[in-house]
């Protein structure tokens, strides 16, 4: 009758697993999650290269190295004349953008989905994406907006794209909002501003409407090298934000519950990730428009390779994310010079069957 | 380890869900929680571990308010064991019981809490589980996996909420064994909501039973369940089977819902 209950395992052969064994495991578990970083963070680098190689004046990938680490250690590479100015002045800006962007988007997506538990949260789903739209619609029809002059687009992308994440926060704070309800309030939100744009789009000359929709098709080649300065600053105090969160982020996935228990905040979590994920959205889409997909997927990708750990999906999404967009930017250059096509429809379209062919071949829960 | 809950009230909007419930709990004592569907077990275990916030009256370990200890200092002497796992992205057995070193470490794991991981999988005996997936494991092995990830925050007591409904009888056999072994070796309390009679009269050294959010009555198994108690609480006739030494035996026989009410 009394059995020694801690001694009746689940009778698999006798495969004891010894501590080593398991800690090895760990070990290498954790290892191939070091590779990918790494892998992705040399590919981010030799991408950035080949990108800026590419374009009407052609240099070779070593000669784009050495001319930017020129300006680090003059006198010490041979430089191609107009390098310098081709490269600082034209293509790095743009490449830079590119990397800022992946990860930014990336890292949002990936805390999105972690703190809400959903693997369909991105920017787009709640409603950051069509605020953005909608601001720019604004500024560019009817000439309205929150900050006059040069910043007019820009101000008024950014600050619609904040109004889901404050009435999402509003939610948790006044009406104990679950992840699922905030996720419906960003559906709902994203018709809201759609419905508005739309009608914005069908009085507008078409002059105007093609700028709108140009727009919202994301674009690296706005970004100056002011609006860089701007999205770096961001991502350098945002993103240790996250990663310093990252743990708690993993506790929560565990059920909203099981979080309390083990003595997190969980309302709180939720906040402080909501908006720092959606400042960054917001401050990386005004200066490029819509980039979609990157958000979304690149976090699940990452999460098919590297397994849930958020401290590791955090930084590894990111440099994901860089590598995916900068080369869905070469290849937007690349398909039919001189046009340069927009950089969102590229993402969706490579991303797109990348991300379907993943799915079907992985046979977990949701992937 | 001592804990008293003191008249604790709890609504979600303007019902009650918990009226004035007040309990003793000693150290190495294994208190389960019977009652219907809807009585407030589940949530007299989630306000006791502040998962819930009662809108009345207090929960004193060793005489201090949990309300004034903080979530975190809460989290290192109560383990709370949910019933099924909410896991939506993956998520390693060995990655899982780490968090519950949370309470206890700042933003970055130690070598100390991996080796404390590893002690807590060899004492359930899960070892073999650790690099699975927590949603690829069963519902039996999920259990313990909770267990481990309860018994890695080093807690003093074990709050369970229906751990054994969604096993088979040998699970549910094993679960009980673990947590029984648990409180007599390691001096650890444990409440446990319970829907199976049998299995809460024959493991818990106390019982309360709960109706409609009130404590109906608190004692020893054969105290508590008597075919009275199981009849008005449950609307169920039932046979109690006293065999020598041991504890009751409930053999529910039929439902006698309105009869039942107008006894």
């Amino acid at each position: 009758m009394h059995t020694k209950g801690l001694k009746m395992a689940e009778v698999e052969g006798a495969a004891a697993v010894t501590r080593s064994e398991i800690q090895e495991e760990y070990k290498k578990f954790i290892g191939r999650k070091i590779f990918f970083i790494s892998f992705f963070l040399l590919l981010t680098i030799l991408l950035c290269g080949i990108s800026i190689s590419l374009g009407p004046l052609k240099f070779s990938v070593l000669e784009v190295y050495a001319t930017i680490l020129d300006r680090f250690f003059p006198n010490f590479f041979d430089v191609p004349e107009l390098a310098p100015i081709v490269v600082w002045n034209i293509r790095l800006a743009r490449v830079i953008m590119g990397v800022l962007a992946g990860v930014g988007l990336a890292v949002a997506g990936a805390v999105m989905q972690g703190v809400l538990r959903n693997p369909l949260a991105s920017p787009f789903t709640l409603g950051i994406s069509a605020g953005a739209g909608l601001g720019a619609a604004l500024a560019i029809i009817a000439g309205v907006g929150f900050v006059g002059g040069g910043l007019l687009l820009v101000g008024n992308a950014f600050i619609f794209s904040l109004i889901p994440a404050l009435v999402i926060v509003g939610l948790s704070r006044f009406k104990r909002a679950t992840p699922e309800t905030m996720i419906l309030a960003g559906i709902a939100m994203t018709y809201i501003f759609s419905a508005v744009s739309s009608l914005l789009h069908y009085f507008s000359d078409a002059e105007a409407l093609k700028d709108v929709v140009v727009w919202m098709m994301g674009d690296l080649g706005k970004a100056t090298w002011d609006d860089l300065y701007i999205v770096a600053v961001v991502l350098a105090i945002c993103i240790p934000v996250l990663i310093w969160k990252s743990w708690d982020l993993n506790v929560v996935g565990a059920g909203d519950e099981t979080a309390k228990s083990l003595g997190i905040n969980v309302e709180r979590t939720r906040i402080v990730v909501m908006m720092t994920a959606s400042f960054i959205t917001a401050v990386i889409i005004c200066f490029t428009g819509m980039i979609g997909f990157i958000g979304l997927v690149a976090p699940h990708i990452t999460r098919i390779c590297i397994g849930g750990d958020n401290r590791f999906v955090i930084p590894a999404s990111g440099i994901f994310g860089a590598a995916f967009l900068v080369a869905a930017d070469i290849i937007a250059r690349e398909v039919l010079p001189p046009i340069i096509i927009p950089v969102g429809i590229i993402t969706s379209f490579v991303g797109g069957p990348l991300f379907l062919y993943l799915i079907i071949r992985k046979k977990k829960e949701y992937w | 380890m001592k804990l008293k809950v003191e008249n604790v009230e709890f609504s979600y909007t303007s019902v009650p869900v918990l009226t004035d419930a007040c309990l003793e709990l000693a150290q190495s004592e294994m208190l389960g929680i019977v009652g219907p569907n809807g009585a407030g077990k589940s949530t007299l275990i989630r306000c006791i571990d502040r998962i819930l916030k009662p809108q009345r009256g207090s929960i004193l370990l060793d005489g201090e308010e949990l309300r004034h200890i903080g979530m975190r200092e809460t989290a290192k002497k109560l383990g709370y064991i949910p019933q099924s796992a909410s896991q939506v992205f993956p998520a390693t057995v060995f990655d899982t019981v780490l968090m519950g070193r949370r309470p206890h470490i700042g933003w970055r794991s130690s070598e100390k809490d991996n080796e404390k991981v590893l002690d807590v999988l060899q004492m359930l005996n899960i070892e073999d589980l650790a690099m699975r997936d927590i949603n690829e494991t069963s519902g039996g092995q999920q259990q313990r996996v909770f267990i481990a990830r309860a018994l890695a925050q080093e807690p003093d007591i074990l709050l369970l909420d229906e751990p054994t409904s969604n096993l088979d009888i040998q699970h549910q056999l094993e679960v009980m064994e673990i947590i029984k072994d648990l409180v007599v070796k390691k001096r650890i309390s444990a409440i446990m909501a319970v829907h199976d009679l049998n299995l809460a009269s024959r493991y818990a050294d106390r019982l309360i039973i709960m109706k409609g959010g009130r404590i109906v009555e608190a004692g020893s198994p054969p105290d508590v369940l008597t075919p009275e108690n199981i009849r008005s609480v449950y609307g169920v006739e039932a046979e109690v089977i006293n065999r020598n030494g041991g504890m009751p035996y409930i053999l529910p026989i039929r439902s006698v819902r309105q009869d039942g009410r107008r006894k």
